[in-house]
């Protein structure tokens, strides 16, 4: 810390700038805020890979058990939201990227990309779970 | 300036953070790696769906599916821990329980790491 003397430099309550609550909340500002909660969330889940490779890793007794418990219901639902969060981030990462370069930031081209993260998310997990359930 | 250190070194990872534009450059990076890494991880799950165990440890421990794998692993632990950074920083204020939330996502991130690649090596080496 820099050195402050308190006597010189009386502290008082400064100015903040504003926090998200005081914005009204826009659809890119949700999808900003998204790709950090799936981020968090894919952070969280890789355990579930983790425990998956171990079970693979143990042997058959403890692997169909483990497997038994994925796909579960509630196992399936779980993982299908893994499958959104992660197309979801993956998306939006390459948003990301995109940005990286200094393109597609105009407010109509970044409200685009944003819809497109969405839809393509939507679409990609639904693919990977018909594709899933048509070869399962 | 009596010292013996260059004017780059000088200036060089002078930010908040002291590591220059190393964390910006790696999350770029490893997302890079992650598109392709993570398509690959779903397309294997898909081609697994319904198998039994022999398959699934077959299919995981041939070498290039495995190395495959060990990528993966790679790529996602670092980009996630370097995410997980940013997110603590932005929250965690006290400097004291700062570090301690970046110590224990360090941790996480090395557990994960290297858990993955002792089962993936197991089902390579392991017999
Ligand atoms: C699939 C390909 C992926 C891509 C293209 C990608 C891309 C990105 C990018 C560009 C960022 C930086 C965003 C920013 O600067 O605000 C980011 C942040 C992050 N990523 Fe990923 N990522 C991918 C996969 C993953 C995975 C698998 C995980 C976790 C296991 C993960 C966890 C995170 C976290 C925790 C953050 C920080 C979020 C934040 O600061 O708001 N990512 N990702």
């Amino acid at each position: 810390m820099a050195d402050i003397n308190p006597d010189a430099m009386p502290l008082k309550a400064r100015p903040l700038s504003p926090h998200l609550q005081v914005y009204k909340p826009l659809f890119t500002m949700m999808m900003s805020i998204f790709h950090r909660i799936t981020g968090a969330a894919l952070y969280v889940g890789t355990l579930l890979v983790v425990w998956w490779l171990v079970a693979a890793a143990a042997g058959p007794t403890y692997f169909n058990w483990v497997n038994g418990i994925f796909g579960s219901w509630f196992g399936r639902l779980v993982l299908f939201g893994y499958t959104w969060a992660a197309m979801h981030h993956m998306l939006g990462g390459m948003r990301h990227l995109v940005w990286d370069t200094g393109k597609w930031l105009e407010v109509e081209k970044a409200q685009l990309l944003a819809k497109a993260t969405l839809a393509g998310s939507l679409g990609l997990t639904l693919l990977i779970w018909v594709i899933g359930y048509a070869v399962g | 300036m009596r010292d013996l250190k260059t004017p780059y070194s000088r200036i060089t990872g002078l930010g908040s953070a002291k590591e220059g534009s190393d964390h910006f450059w790696h999350q770029r990076l490893t997302a890079v790696a992650n598109i392709p890494l993570i398509l690959f991880f779903i397309i294997s799950l898909i081609s697994l769906l319904g198998s039994d165990h022999a398959t699934v440890v077959n299919y995981l421990g041939s070498p290039f599916v495995s190395a495959l794998m060990l990528m993966v692993i790679l790529s996602v632990v670092i980009h996630m821990r370097l995410g997980m950074q940013v997110i603590i920083e932005d929250y965690v204020h006290g400097e004291l329980p700062k570090i301690a939330c970046l110590m224990l996502n360090t941790f996480f991130a090395v557990f994960v790491g290297l858990v993955s690649a002792v089962a993936l090596l197991k089902m390579s080496f392991g017999g």
